[in-house]
């Protein structure tokens, strides 16, 4: 599935919340492009997209745990959340889920 | 941000022109942006060439934005585009394709290399030293053993002329003028850069005037007017440029050496401003970055809609890294008839430093080689103050001889006039950090503030202490390993620089990026240092102050709305009681500082909440004011001494909505029983026979402290106004995350009060100003925000593709 979301509701390193597909995923536009992810930290389930972004980075906002836009790793976890492409077309970040 | 506003558009797209889009982006303009930039790809650091011509960086590291972030800002950026023409009246830019249509203009388009009228200046191998292609241009001409010659011994053809060197070539710079860099440097200075440059194995002729590039068809040599002939397969002409007004003198537009503008930046024709180094503002065309970029503020700001945004030339000095060599200078360093010059020179150490001094004020300074004393000059400098100890300025003294005050005993008085001992002025300057200078020592303790006769003494205690030195403290912690400075010399620059916003502040005095612990804690610091006047940046604080509640384990929030003092009525609970079932929310508490917390709130129920309930925000998500928690007191206690409800109602009322280093607890009890238990709150009143006694520092959470009596006064008016002065001074102080209970010990009681209860009239003053700033510019989150950008607390929308 492909999925289109405006660019005119998002914000430069805010997270947005995004629910399609019986998914939710965390919608992110960094320095370095958008990026998107699930949205909830495997360590207890906190919203990552209400975290703070610094760089390709997003910081869980429940107990700190860093998530690694590019790669979905979590600080001390093992488990990884899943990584989906974005890129920008247009006036709209495409994902496909 | 989005498409309906007016147009902007913007013809050029160097680094002033980004500084200026960033700033937009920062304040959310509804301005429709179109930026038209001729080079063929988007604005790079053109400063960071001379690093790629040395090779010490990739020409790939220089773009300041990539296209994905003018996109993601609503710009739309036309690169490889030049305009051929300006329609004032008609508001229209004439292209090569369609024409674009514009309700505001703003012209950066910078500047052009003055190529002089030297026969031979076309040849093949004549370069000018602008553009990534004349790098990539330069890079390919250049070889190990070649012989290269720069014409111009300005800062840019010293770059040049340091990156071909480090390409292997024979470098000599051509320069016209009788020392090099003479727009910032006296002879002093510049004598001393140049031998610096010749021990690198640059060759340097100074007044010497290029008569003729020779060659057959590629360059071959330079002949100088003299009779000298310089062997040459490269030669790079930087002699200087000038500011490019071809499109607004066509225009007709008000043009002297560069495009004029008044202090908002506008132009002589309405719509159309100019920024950056095509501008000319009050006769002066500026070439350095830092005036420049203020200019986009003011601009950016402008076009916000501020009218009172203005650009004042500083005297401000500038730190150059030219070829390798350390300069700083500033002001004018050539003096005038009347100036006094103190100087200070070692030919062998490769060492210069140069105050120039009108009326004992600092007017001008030049530094070569070593730049200890950088910060404290640029201080004085820009504040234009008056300088007592001029060798303590130039960092002499420190290790010739024990430093002033060194064999004085501890008790000793330094300041007859205040009464200041040495042991109260060595507490003040570790209460400082490493910023301390003597200016703080004052503040904190009078000492020096009254007939000065003090002041080496006090210097000297500073060098003791190993303050004194913004630049380089010791001991103080630097804010972030992402913003690498102490907070007291971060303040300094910030202040100086007129940075507005956490990213201005990363971008300039920072990594560019930050991280979770600075972002936040330079989101406080620029709140409190600027007063409210600077511009917030959500994506730099925590979720809680972005939506304004509190995030709960499940991701929900809590809701906390302010009541005074703890003083509610029926028809205020029974609205509370409305909308805690009317959204649901999973819990209704009663909290520990007497408030009404509704909890599992969904985030896109906040503004709804807000709106229902009609109260203000209690602040209860953030580091801020909190609560004032109160006994009933003379009003209905039959012990009661003092009107505690009604004093507690005031001090919320008061502080409210002011951000603080942590959370900020108070309470106002109305007799010694102490039923609002304020001995162990950060700020506590108790109200005694004949007054109101004043607490700081209690601590009841994860340590258990009593607090300290600050102050005992007479009137509820008094305890009101020492309780503002105590709060702004551990705004003004603390670091960010030190709760009051921890600042207070850190810099002693004693000295806490004698910078708030004890201080001088001006101290006193200030404090209460900047309190009553910040307080006035402080604004009820829950009233302003939804209206702000109600996409924060939704969801975002997909569509399929």
């Amino acid at each position: 599935m492909t999925l289109a979301v405006p660019l005119a509701g998002l914000r430069p390193n805010e997270g947005r919340l995004l629910v399609a597909g019986g998914r939710e995923i965390a919608l992110f536009l960094t320095a370095a492009g958008p990026r998107a992810i699930d949205a909830r930290c495997p360590h207890a389930g906190g919203p990552l997209a209400d975290g703070i972004v610094s760089g390709t980075r997003v910081i869980c906002p429940l107990h700190l745990r860093g998530v690694n836009l590019d790669t979905g790793e979590v600080d001390d976890c093992a488990e990884r959340v899943r990584c989906y492409p974005a890129r920008i077309a247009g006036d709209a970040v495409v994902l496909a889920l | 941000m989005n498409g309906s506003g007016r147009r902007l558009a913007v013809v050029g797209n160097g680094m002033v022109s980004v500084s200026l889009l960033e700033r937009l982006a920062a304040l959310e303009t509804d301005w429709r942006v179109t930026v038209l930039g001729d080079e063929p790809h988007p604005a790079y650091d053109r400063i960071g060439l001379s690093q790629v011509l040395a090779g010490e960086r990739a020409a790939g590291d220089l773009p300041l934005r990539d296209r994905a972030w003018y996109a993601s800002n609503g710009f739309e950026l036309r690169t490889g585009c030049r305009v051929l023409a300006l329609d004032p009246e008609r508001r229209r830019l004439h292209l090569e394709g369609c024409p674009v249509e514009f309700d505001a203009c703003v012209l950066a388009t910078g500047s052009l290399p003055f190529v002089p009228p030297i026969p031979g200046a076309d040849l093949d191998g004549v370069l000018g030293f602008r553009t990534v292609e004349d790098v990539d241009a330069m890079l390919a001409r250049a070889r190990p053993g070649g012989q290269a010659v720069v014409i111009g011994g300005g800062l840019l053809g010293l770059e040049a002329a340091r990156g071909l060197l480090a390409q292997g070539m024979e470098v000599t710079v051509v320069h016209l003028v009788d020392r090099l860099m003479e727009r910032q440097l006296d002879h002093g200075a510049a004598g001393v850069l140049r031998d610096e440059l010749e021990r690198m194995g640059l060759r340097v002729l100074l007044s010497a005037s290029t008569r003729a590039i020779e060659g057959c068809g590629r360059v071959e040599r330079v002949a100088l007017a003299g009779g000298d002939v310089l062997p040459a397969e490269l030669v790079v002409v930087c002699v200087g440029v000038k500011p490019n007004v071809a499109l607004a003198a066509a225009a007709g537009l008000d043009v002297g050496r560069g495009i004029r503008v008044d202090d908002g930046l506008a132009t002589s024709a309405p719509g159309i401003y100019a920024v950056g180094e095509c501008s000319e503002h009050d006769g002066m065309v500026y070439g350095l970055v830092a005036p420049l970029y203020r200019q986009a503020a003011v601009l950016a700001e402008r076009l916000a809609g501020d009218r009172t945004a203005a650009f004042r030339p500083l005297v401000t000095a500038t730190r150059l890294k030219v070829a390798g060599v350390d300069l700083f200078a500033g002001g004018r360093t050539v003096p005038e008839a009347g100036d006094r010059e103190v100087l200070l020179r070692d030919d062998g150490g490769g060492v210069y430093k140069k105050l120039v001094l009108r009326d004992d004020s600092l007017v001008g300074v030049a530094l070569v080689g070593d730049l200890g004393p950088m910060a404290a000059l640029a201080d004085a400098l820009a504040r234009g103050e008056r300088v007592r100890d001029r060798m303590a300025l130039l960092g002499v003294g420190a290790e010739t001889a024990p430093p002033a005050g060194a064999d004085l005993p501890d008790h000793a008085t330094v300041c007859g006039c205040n009464g200041v001992t040495k042991a109260t002025i060595l507490d003040a300057i570790r209460a400082e950090g490493g910023g301390a200078t003597r200016q703080c020592v004052a503040r904190r303790t009078r000492a020096s503030s009254s007939c000065g006769s003090c002041a080496p003494v006090v210097e000297g205690l500073l060098r003791i202490a190993g303050a004194g030195r913004p630049a380089a403290p010791a001991g103080a912690p630097d804010v972030c390993a992402c913003v690498p400075l102490p907070r007291a010399a971060l303040r300094l620059r910030v202040l100086e620089l007129g940075l507005r916003t956490v990213g201005e502040v990363l971008e300039q005095l920072g990594d560019g990026v930050g991280c979770h612990r600075c972002r936040p804690a330079l989101s406080y610091y620029l709140d409190a240092w600027w007063c409210g006047e600077h511009r917030e940046e959500p994506a730099s604080r925590h979720v809680n102050d972005r939506v304004h509640a509190n995030i709960q384990r499940d991701g929900t929030f809590s809701v906390v709305p302010r009541i005074r003092g703890g003083m509610t009525s029926p028809a205020e609970l029974r609205r509370i009681a409305d909308v805690a079932e009317r959204f649901g929310v999973g819990a209704v508490k009663i909290t520990g500082g007497q408030r009404i917390d509704l909890l599992g709130v969904r985030k896109e129920d906040l503004p709804a909440v807000w709106a229902a309930l009609g109260m203000p925000s209690g602040h209860a998500y953030t580091k801020a004011v909190r609560t004032v928690k109160s006994c009933v007191g003379t009003e209905w206690c039959r012990f009661g001494v003092g009107d505690s409800t009604d004093l507690a109602v005031r001090l919320e009322s008061l502080l409210e909505g002011l951000y603080t280093p942590h959370k900020l607890k108070l309470g106002v009890t109305g007799c010694p029983r102490n039923c609002a238990e304020v001995t162990v709150k950060d700020l506590g009143i108790v109200a005694v026979v004949g007054g109101w006694e004043l607490y700081v520092a209690g601590a009841a959470g994860m340590t258990v402290r009593k607090a300290d009596l600050l102050c005992t006064v007479e009137t509820a008016e008094r305890a009101l106004e020492e309780s503002a002065i105590a709060v702004q001074f551990y705004r003004e102080e603390a670091e960010y995350l030190e709760r009051m209970y921890h600042f207070v010990p850190r810099v002693g009681i004693e000295a806490f009060r004698s910078a708030t209860v004890d201080a001088g009239v001006e101290a006193r003053a200030g404090l209460l100003e900047r309190f009553r700033r910040s307080r006035a510019n402080a604004r009820d989150p829950w009233q302003a925000v939804p209206a702000g950008d109600p996409a924060r607390f939704e969801p975002a929308l997909a569509v399929a593709r």
